[in-house]
């Protein structure tokens, strides 16, 4: 990986989410992917395989999702930074190696541009409807994160902390990207080298005989090692203790998952990513993410217009969730209005954090389309009478 | 007398020890070869990684002292296929059973020899999925008795060197837990080759499939194994599937040259890109 700098495309462009995306992940020192083609993601590992052989990267198409869900891990422990991408049957076939590499601690990005389901559902058209897959699609008890963005600008910018993330906690992390942010054409600056902050892996300084592959020490997330460097560890995706060997009680089981869970919920501050816009004087709140955060902004400013007293919560980290955030609001606001492209997912967790303290009222959508905003801004006015 | 210690004490994980495989199992015989095969190699052990499945033989990973990964069922091959190609200094071992690799790993065993990604795979095939209980597999012969087909097996089993053989191959070859010597060399050729090599070895489940088919013990399968078996190199592979009451073939069927994954993949886009192209790690 020598000359970061030259594999950079430093300057603007003109590209769209899907091309931001793979720029992002190149330049957070991403050179190894492994995808299966499915629609709309597939342009992300399209430039990755004309830009990787440029750059000192390799992109394999695998036979399936499942084979890309984990021959991605083979590589991070061979000292690679990598990435899968994927939309919505992909993403169901590869929970499998997302519970794997949250048990075995393994660092990767999982992109996903959302598309309509269930099953085949609407290939070529929005949804945001993965936003639960994502955060309980895998078997067992575990955390991840994922980020949202609504622009080309921000796929680039958040895949790149997608991978700065997935090295600072050792965790799955998930680009939930719209159809309509991966196949926006817009403006991507993507800036020098020296202003992109990347966060190397965390090998360990201990020498082979004094390392533990799960000891985490005081802080929850252990140090890492590679393939070939004498340490002769192992990894297991069985129940395992500190010495990474399988260990079947329960008491291994509740140690071991209850640091996964401490180690992301502990750092829910560090971690969670919003964009408030009006609200300190808002009585109603319209939490939104991704594309539909364009269209409820519209919404918003309309009824401002009408003077009602109504802002926005942008999610750009859609897992963990901002309860803290919600909850304060929730001091002041009357009503939450959540306008999501699903029959009601992200509702539910503001519904939760919210705990009856205000009105909260959905705009669903099943998918193919993005909203128009006057369904969200009917709600809005109907809420702040 | 304490200091009297097995040889191959230093590539096994002894604190592991008590393991977890039935008396009479033959993968505890298959990973005694495995260790002959490493400790007759001098290779550096540094650069040595095994990567197991699920099941009996997906154990085994847990308890050879190298670099280790005992992934999720199936898909031993595509981890060890990320592995293998960003580190080519690597040489990367893919030790498992027959239903992992060649039910639910089907479809990255076919893919992994065709792209002739460089891994040795070693496939114990004990003829039926033992680590749940004795359920039929893609190696059980006709009529084998097991939980899942508990008057007998309608369907054809695979004959894995021709399988192995017809996807692309480097090397195949087929020994048995009796024949210990011939398998340990047979792995240690094969962890020597450039390419998708497999090795498959037959050994007895005393615990499930003996028990069930009447087939006596592990001891009266070892002799059958050395009565009924005819060793023929270089047989051709559609000849060498197992049937009942016949003989069994072994011996190295495939040894051949063919460039791997990531030689293609480098040759094909310096040839194509010249000095643009950056090979990875490069």
């Amino acid at each position: 990986m020598k000359d970061e700098a030259k594999s950079l495309l430093t300057g603007i462009h003109f590209i769209d989410g899907d091309m931001a995306c793979a720029e992002g992940a190149i330049a957070a020192g991403c050179r190894f992917v492994a995808g299966y083609p499915i629609t709309p993601s597939t342009e992300v590992v399209e430039r990755l395989a004309n830009r990787f052989p440029q750059i000192g990267g390799i992109f394999i198409q695998m036979e399936d999702e499942i084979a890309s869900s984990i021959a991605i891990q083979g590589g991070v422990w061979g000292g690679a930074k990598c990435m899968t991408v994927t939309s919505g049957p992909g993403m169901t076939l590869m929970m499998e190696h997302v519970g794997y590499a949250a048990m075995t601690e393994t660092p990767c990005v999982f992109v996903n541009v959302q598309r309509g389901g269930p099953s085949t559902g609407l290939p070529t058209l929005p949804a945001q409807s993965d936003v639960m897959q994502a955060r309980w699609g895998s078997h067992g008890d575990y955390r991840i994160i994922a980020l949202s963005p609504n622009s080309p600008q921000e796929a680039f910018n958040l895949t790149i902390d997608c991978f700065n993330l997935a090295e600072q906690y050792r965790t799955p992390v998930f680009l939930l990207m719209d159809e309509c942010v991966g196949h926006m054409l817009g403006k991507v600056v993507i800036p020098a080298a020296s202003e992109i902050r990347t966060v190397p892996r965390w090998y360990t300084k201990r020498p082979p005989g004094e390392y533990r592959p799960y000891d985490a020490g005081t802080n929850d997330v252990p140090d890492m090692v590679k393939a070939g460097d004498g340490y002769k560890f192992h990894i297991t995706g069985l129940t395992h203790n500190e010495i990474g060997y399988p260990v079947m009680t329960a008491d291994t089981q509740e140690k071991l998952i209850s640091r996964l869970i401490r180690k992301i919920d502990d750092h829910v501050d560090e971690i969670v990513r919003v964009d408030r816009n009006n609200l300190d004087d808002a009585e109603v709140v319209v939490v939104s993410y991704g594309i539909t955060s364009r269209v409820a902004q519209f919404a918003i400013d309309q009824a401002r217009k009408r003077k009602a007293k109504v802002g926005h919560l942008r999610l750009i980290t859609i897992w963990p969730f901002p309860d803290a955030i919600i909850r304060s609001l929730a001091q002041n606001a009357r009503a939450f209005v959540v306008p999501e492209i699903n029959m009601g997912q992200i509702v539910h967790e503001v519904e939760r954090a919210v705990a009856g303290r205000a009105a909260v009222r959905k705009v669903s959508h099943a998918g193919g389309a993005v909203h128009h905003p006057d369904a969200i801004l009917d709600v809005i006015m109907e809420v702040a009478k | 007398m304490n200091d009297i210690r097995n040889p191959m004490d230093t590539l096994l994980r002894t604190d592991r020890i008590p393991h977890i495989f039935c008396q009479g199992c033959g993968v505890g015989l298959s990973v005694n070869c495995f260790t002959h095969a490493i400790d007759s190699l001098d290779m550096d052990l540094h650069k040595l990684v095994i990567v197991s499945g699920i099941g009996c033989t997906g154990r085994v990973a847990g308890y050879i002292n190298l670099d280790s990964f005992h992934t999720t069922h199936g898909r031993a091959i595509p981890f060890a296929t990320g592995l293998s190609i960003t580190r080519p200094d690597l040489k990367v071992v893919v030790f498992s059973g027959d239903g992992d690799l060649t039910a639910i790993g089907g479809n990255h065993f076919i893919h992994a020899a065709r792209r002739n990604v460089n891994l040795t795979i070693i496939c114990v095939n004990n003829f039926n999925y033992a680590m749940t209980g004795g359920q039929v597999g893609p190696t059980t012969p006709i009529e084998g008795i097991a939980t899942t087909t508990p008057y007998g097996n309608s369907e054809p089993p695979f004959n894995l060197p021709f399988l192995a053989d017809s996807v692309g191959a480097v090397y195949v070859a087929r020994w048995t837990v009796y024949h210990v010597r011939q398998a340990a060399r047979a792995m240690a050729e094969a962890i020597q080759k450039n390419g998708f090599s497999f090795v498959e070895i037959l050994a007895p489940c005393p615990t499930l499939y003996l028990r069930r088919n009447r087939l006596g013990s592990s001891l009266d399968v070892l002799k059958m194994y050395k009565e009924r078996s005819q060793i023929q190199h270089a047989a051709p592979t559609n000849t060498v599937g197992i049937e009942k009451n016949s003989d069994i073939i072994l011996g190295r069927f495939v040894d051949k040259e063919r460039s791997t994954w990531r030689e293609n993949f480098d040759n094909l886009h310096r040839n194509k890109m010249g000095p643009k192209f950056l090979s990875y790690g490069g």
